[in-house]
């Protein structure tokens, strides 16, 4: 018998939800979980008396994900919401982030651990500003899978043209950003077509409903396979008498495969040893894969601590001090040009400075702006570091545990910037 | 057939990660421990991170008083095998020295009471980091927290204002005073949990699986009787087979009539349910908002 009853373990897929405020997201994920059989007894009694006291005339499924008294005073999302579901087919997370361009980062939140983004255009409005950008953030967090969500069909009877038309707006601004895999569906969020259900009302669409979409597509495992990295975010030192000599470096493997026996560099000390052992508990493995929280041993008694980096001896990353980046500035605080910031590179924090501006993104246009390094709450810019210590990085189409850093304010603890390192 | 547990160990190094992140980041530190499920996983998953050295946080117990006895016995067994340090705070010292007001009537409960001597442990104590099992699929508050979620110096959540949380990178920075909680297992589902548990084989208390108890019915949930609880004229008690689907305290905890007495039964269950885990806790049931308004004032 398989663990869970009927089934065996599944397959996790991750998912944001982006796009315009009021294009119908919330609906989109309320809608997606209600015809799917997902929503509990109790959860649907709670959104139909919700649904009453806020005086609406139809229960309203998006009050399933916004779950701050805020969210549902204002009929808006504030910040990501995470829900979880599961069909025979796959296990999905699904981050539902707000539309609001105030409320970005906590978009970038939602969007930085998904593995696929479901950006939804408003059949009436076609790409807005809101389209556009998150779009762009979707492909600047190198997201690689895109369904683009043609909602509020029902309010423009169904019509086919209006479809096509948004679609290719959509796959010309697709290929500008080199996105690879793409996909279209006409729907109506509101009332189910083409969500879970194929729609009567547009038979004219033949491709797969949105649901059967996301439990067949095809998630590319490939990211980060590229040069094994290991960062060290704990020293195992029990001083125990049964593991008196044990030393072992604790950590999450960060792309590729380490094996007993590998030979391995330490950096930044460039201490040179071998794999002696993968320990989880009482198990000794012989392989740790990427993603795999793990415990190391080495052949020799080096000197390894917190915030090192440990990689397969010929497979050395870049290093540096000067470090080129895209950046999303999530503080009201503008960006200060000169200005000390702690920098956070997997387990790593040095002091850095922000040496310069390179350009800075027009959303609208997409075109590199030069000569205007005002860089403020939302903005998206290239930025030029200086960090304390040499940074032991890769760039973050590479890998991006390894690639991507956040930039915190020494003075108000805040994180006000991530970072993605070309 | 060949099991493949994909999710499961995706869950789990992302929560082995976060434990060592804790670990890393903060000073005193303490794992929340109630008895339940949850949090039994999570000392697990603490002791997992960092075999064989001993975990670096001790187990804090906002006691209400009001505890089914073997979640008593099993907690101080499960401190003891592991070598960790217990801390327990009684919502009852907080009621006698006034802090907290004790609730009256029918549907007294001190479930909220909870915050206070939470907070109070925390100032006295200087913790700087609080590991709970809260998930998000719990309930829509929860659904909003991060995994490292910042608490003022009241200890409270600013629910409109939260970090940025990207991708794994935890930022612990804070002023003196100021403290976090923090989620590991976050992306779990109830049924992860239970998946995890028949995995690692892990020993949990009797109640999660049927047994004969005393019990009554109120508002359509069955809640177990103890001699402190107050009945309504038309509540009669009655006995028969039960299971705990959650273990808090005892006036706010429904029980599930069933028969299940392993693993692969509750799985089942819990699988074809439609109705979610807190559907029988009482405490969420006091309004709209009772989540996020206990949790902006420091609940779990």
């Amino acid at each position: 018998m398989g663990i869970n009853g009927k089934n065996e373990y599944k397959s996790l897929l991750r998912f944001t939800t982006a796009g315009s405020v009021d294009d119908g997201k919330s609906t989109l994920i309320g809608r997606l979980l209600y015809d799917s059989k997902s929503i509990f007894e109790d959860q649907m009694d709670h959104i139909v008396e919700s649904s009453k006291r806020l005086g609406k005339e139809e229960v309203d499924l998006s009050l399933l994900t916004d779950g701050l008294r805020a969210e549902r005073e204002q009929g808006i999302t504030i910040d990501v919401a995470y829900r979880y579901f599961a069909t025979p087919e796959r296990k999905f997370i699904i981050a539902d982030t707000p539309g609001h361009i105030q409320y970005t980062r906590n978009m970038v939140t939602g969007a930085s651990t998904a593995d696929l983004a479901v950006i939804l255009v408003d059949a009436r409005k076609g790409v807005l500003e809101q389209t556009i950008r998150h779009t762009f953030i979707a492909s600047l967090l190198d997201i690689r899978h895109i369904i683009f969500c043609i909602n509020k069909m029902d309010m423009l009877a169904y019509a086919e043209d209006v479809f096509t038309r948004i679609k290719e707006n959509l796959a010309i601004l697709s290929s500008e950003l080199k996105i690879e895999d793409i996909h279209f569906i006409p729907i109506s969020a509101k009332y189910g077509d083409n969500v879970v259900h194929s729609s009567e009302n547009m038979k004219w669409y033949q491709d797969k409903t949105f649901l059967k979409l996301i439990e067949t597509i095809e998630i590319r495992k490939d990211k980060n396979s590229n040069g094994a990295r290991f960062p060290v975010q704990a020293v195992i030192r029990p001083l125990s008498e049964i593991h008196h000599d044990y030393r072992g470096y604790a950590g999450r493997v960060a792309g590729g495969i380490f094996s007993k026996g590998d030979a391995i560099t330490i950096l930044p000390t460039m201490i040179r040893s071998k794999i002696s052992g993968i320990d989880v508990m009482e198990k000794s493995l012989d392989k740790a894969l990427n993603g795999d929280s793990v415990t190391i041993t080495l052949e020799d008694q080096v000197d390894v601590s917190r915030g090192n980096l440990i990689v397969k001896e010929n497979e050395l990353p870049e290093s540096g001090q000067e470090i080129n980046m895209m950046i999303c500035w999530f503080n009201e605080m503008p960006l200060k040009v000169g200005g000390k910031y702690i920098v956070r590179n997997y387990s790593n924090e040095t002091a850095c400075l922000i040496k310069s501006v390179g350009y800075k993104m027009n959303i609208n246009t997409l075109e590199k702006e030069t000569g205007n390094y005002e860089i403020g709450m939302n903005d998206i810019a290239n930025i030029t570091i200086r960090t304390a210590k040499p940074l032991f990085y890769d760039s973050y189409k590479k890998n991006n545990i390894t690639g991507s850093l956040i930039i915190i304010d020494e003075g108000t603890n805040e994180t006000v910037a991530a970072g993605m390192i070309e | 057939m060949k099991i493949s547990d994909e999710h499961l160990k995706e869950l789990e190094g992302e929560a082995i990660f976060v434990m060592r992140e804790v670990a890393a980041q903060f000073e005193k530190k303490v794992i929340l421990f109630s008895g339940g499920k949850d949090s039994i996983v999570l000392v697990h998953l603490a002791k997992k991170a960092f075999w064989p050295a001993k975990m670096p946080f001790s187990l804090l117990h906002i006691d209400t008083g009001h505890n089914f006895e073997e979640t008593l016995r099993f907690r101080d067994d499960l401190s003891k095998e592991l070598g960790v340090e217990l801390i327990v705070r009684l919502v009852q010292d907080s009621i006698d020295q006034g802090k907290v007001r004790e609730e009256t009537g029918v549907n007294a409960s001190r479930n909220k009471a909870q915050s206070i001597t939470l907070l109070n442990a925390i100032e006295e104590l200087r913790i700087d980091v609080a590991v709970g099992g809260g998930r998000r699929d719990e309930e829509k508050a929860r659904a909003k927290e991060r995994f490292f979620s910042h608490r003022n110096e009241f200890g409270q959540w600013d629910p409109k204002n939260q970090r940025p949380e990207l991708w794994n990178i935890f930022n612990g920075h804070k002023n003196m005073g100021e403290h976090f909680r923090v989620f590991p297992i976050s992306n779990w589902t109830e049924l992860d949990v239970w998946q995890y548990i028949l995995k690692e084989k892990i020993r949990l208390p009797e109640l999660y699986y049927t047994h004969r108890r005393r019990i009554f019915e109120r508002n359509g949930v069955f809640l177990a009787w103890a001699p402190f609880m107050q009945l309504k004229p038309t509540e009669k008690v009655f006995e028969t087979d039960v299971r705990c689907r959650t273990i808090g305290d005892i006036t706010c905890t429904g029980v599930t009539l069933s028969n299940a007495d392993n693993l692969e039964d509750i799985i089942s269950e819990i699988a074809a349910t439609r109705v979610t885990e807190r559907g029988g806790r009482y405490d969420d049931k006091r309004s709209e908002a009772a989540m996020e308004d206990r949790k902006k004032e420091g609940y779990f």
